[in-house]
């Protein structure tokens, strides 16, 4: 890449960040310092507004960068990412939005303990929160690492450090300076930014095939040398059995996690009833559907245009797929067109993933200051100090996750984000669903469930090959894999259930039928919803 | 239910009605429960008027806030249990009954429907790769149908929860949610 690429991207990225950091300022001059206002923005977005919040804090650039890659290699098998991605949604839609919306104050803690003891329920569903969110940051803060080594041509290991910690320190100002408000914001403008650059992308792709999408595959099939196979699954999945299982595994995370994890939660909380919670999940549906329809697109054109053996020898994850199929798009690398489109594409990813782990920061420090301070400290914390705790909480996660992020630098993003999906699942829907829907789930099945989710996510993914046992994995010098697959998802989910209801029918406990009332009355009607 | 809730409801004075609402929070009835106008606009959109009402800005919560703690610990124990009550009585009536089957009625075949969609294709993308790449129409072949089929399948039932929930529940359970909120309030305000 050339010195013009890099000057013209970080003009770009400079720019974004002093749009969010002068958003975060003004935000941050008519703060009240309320819980409300620091966790739900003052529950004053419109459906709109939250919808295109949800959108950005869901496209992460595992997807932007991750599945057009995925797909510029592995043609089909990289789209299934998509389908799931996008197929999740729908448990949102049907099952927590509008209930969650409605039960609940700012965490998913909240929900639960509506029906059951507070503390031992709040402690469980704070500790699995804060453990997807730091997972999910740390993915994150992996990928900025990884992408300005590849963006920017320093792929120095102090430009990689710096980056982390630059970006980890840029969040952190975004979160306990603007909360909610200035978070969500953020998100809109980011989910603007990557949804014009990828439409700006796919109509180039589709003016350079004119519109011939037949031919854009066949072009894409016959440059990966893979022929038909190209285009059917089978590629990266398609091995032994392991592998399969493996995908199914994964599949079944992309699915049932989405509806778990907590800053995704807590963006229901920042509209003003169910009814705005339901739209903004509509509105968002119909942006990252779009946004994946583009990215397959995208993918299949890289294939065509860049050809994956470019793309591979670039990055071999695949990762610049889109940022070198940009460079094509424009002109070449020596045009001012390729230049001007790979410095957006560099720039919007830089800012994609800076949005995206200020989302997570927030929720996570909602998380332990709302459910884990609040609870461990037994007693009632006036709001004011508990909107400290977050600030305070937000400083604490943004230097944890800086700091796993350096030490995981290497391990693969996607594999990341798919974990932190799987313990989503795990551990968070299966007690969200249970509160919401089973009028006998007690306390001790609502702890089991949290725990039995997440204690086996965990522990099947130290004995997978992840963390020993192969060339890849994090330590490939030792050896105690014990669980062969790489996504412990196809076991802990079901394992999460089971031990919710487990817990339920071992226990003494008798049902609260007047809470249980309460939580169904308040979910489906929004009657006492904050 | 709407006529036999307002007498508690106008026998509670202005603070009185802000201290109820701490409990069933929301800003927005102290800030227009103050007015004049606060019964009939109220029932007509409320939507429209918690989104309009600019509630959760400035002075609003400072002012009824200090206020709460006293009205509360006059009946300590009472309260909850009436309110209990009221959300039995509530879950228990026909039209809540009414509105959660209807939930029900969509969603369940829907969750069940579209997640089997998704693990069949999972599975067969997976466990029958030769059956996914049979041509269709040119480079098309039935795998790139199917994922296309998902895309479509998921706008689908987004627009169709959308449009069912607008026709079919929205205004009962909004009609519930004032029942509810009218017999909470009535109940505590007998009581204190």
């Amino acid at each position: 890449m050339t010195d013009d690429h890099q000057t013209l991207a970080l003009l770009l990225f400079s720019t974004f960040v002093a749009v969010t950091l002068g958003i975060t300022t003004w935000v941050g001059r008519h703060r009240q310092g309320s819980a409300e206002e620091f966790y739900a923005g003052g529950r004053l977005f419109s459906p709109m507004e939250n919808g295109f919040a949800i959108s950005g804090d869901y496209m992460s650039a595992a997807s932007f960068l991750g599945i057009s890659g995925l797909i510029a290699l592995n043609g089909y098998d990289g789209m299934l990412y998509s389908v799931g991605f996008l197929v999740a949604w729908l448990v949102v839609l049907f099952l927590v939005a509008e209930l969650v919306r409605n039960c609940g104050r700012f965490t998913l803690a909240d929900v639960v303990a509506a029906r059951m003891r507070e503390r031992p329920v709040r402690i469980a569903a704070g500790t699995s929160s804060v453990t997807v969110s730091v997972l999910y940051l740390v993915a994150q803060m992996v990928g900025a690492g990884s992408l300005v080594a590849l963006l920017l041509g320093g792929t120095s290991e102090a430009a990689r450090t710096w980056t982390v910690i630059g970006v980890g320190a840029l969040m952190v100002i975004y979160v306990s300076l603007g909360g909610m408000r200035a978070t969500t914001w953020i998100q809109i403008v980011k989910a603007v930014l990557l949804l014009g650059g990828t439409v700006a992308l796919t109509t180039l792709v589709l003016v350079r095939f004119h519109g011939d999408v037949d031919r854009l595959l066949r072009t894409a099939a016959e440059r990966s040398g893979h022929g038909e196979a190209f285009l059917a699954p089978g590629l990266a999945y398609g091995g032994d059995w392991v592998a399969r299982f493996d995908f199914i595994s994964l599949g079944l995370a992309l699915v049932l996690g989405t509806a778990g994890l907590p800053h995704i939660l807590s963006r229901f909380y920042t509209v003003p009833t169910a009814r705005a919670a339901r739209r903004s999940v509509v509105w968002s549906i119909g942006l990252i559907g779009g946004f994946y329809l583009m990215t397959i697109v995208l993918g299949f054109g890289a294939a065509a245009l860049v050809g994956p053996d470019a793309v591979r020898a670039s990055n071999a994850a695949g990762n610049t797929a889109v940022p070198l199929l940009a460079l094509d798009l424009g002109g070449g690398a020596q045009s001012t067109g390729g230049t001007v489109l790979f410095a957006v594409v560099a720039a919007v990813a830089f800012a994609t993933i800076l949005a995206v782990v200020a989302g997570i920061t927030l929720a996570s420090s909602a998380s332990v200051a709302h459910d884990l301070y609040a609870s461990l400290r037994r007693r009632r914390s006036k709001p004011r100090s508990e909107v400290a705790v977050a600030r305070v909480a937000a400083v604490g996660i943004g230097a944890v996750a800086i700091g796993l992020g350096l030490l995981a630098r290497d391990l693969n993003v996607a594999f990341l984000v798919g974990l932190a999906f799987a313990v989503a699942a795990s551990a968070n829907l299966p007690v969200l669903l249970y509160s919401l829907f089973w009028r006998g789930f007690t306390t001790r099945g609502a702890v089991w469930a949290v725990y039995g989710g997440l204690v086996p996510s965990v522990v099947l993914v130290l004995l997978s090959p992840v963390v020993s046992g192969s060339p890849q994995s994090l330590f490939p010098d030792l050896d105690f894999q014990y669980f062969p697959l790489q996504n412990p998802g196809l076991v802990s989910i079901p394992l999460g259930f089971v031990a919710g209801w487990l817990g339920t029918v071992t226990s003494p406990e008798v049902p609260d039928e007047a809470r249980h009332a309460e939580t169904e009355v308040r979910s489906l009607t929004g009657a006492g919803a904050v | 239910m709407q006529s036999s809730n307002d007498p508690p409801r106008g026998a509670g004075g202005g603070p009185e009605c802000a201290a109820d609402h701490r409990a069933v929070p929301g800003r927005a009835y102290v800030e227009t429960g103050q007015g004049a106008g606060y019964d009939g606009p109220r029932y007509d959109d409320p939507w429209y008027d918690a989104l309009a009402s600019g509630w959760g800005e400035s002075a609003g919560p400072a002012s009824p806030e200090p206020t709460v703690p006293p009205m509360r610990r006059k009946a300590p124990a009472e309260p909850p249990r009436a309110a209990a009550d009221v959300y039995l009585e509530v879950q228990r009536s026909e039209a809540f009954q009414e509105v959660r089957s209807r939930y029900r009625r969509f969603v369940v075949p829907a969750v069940a429907g579209f997640f089997l969609w998704y693990v069949a294709y999972v599975v067969a993308a997976t466990s029958a790769p030769a059956l996914m790449a049979r041509p269709v129409a040119g480079a098309v072949n039935v795998a790139m149908v199917a994922g296309l089929g998902q895309f479509l399948t998921t706008f689908l039932l987004t627009w169709a929860y959308a449009r069912h929930a607008r026709l079919r529940r929205d205004r009962a359970a909004l009609e519930l949610r004032w029942d509810t909120q009218e017999l909470t309030r009535g109940v505590r305000g007998g009581a204190s």
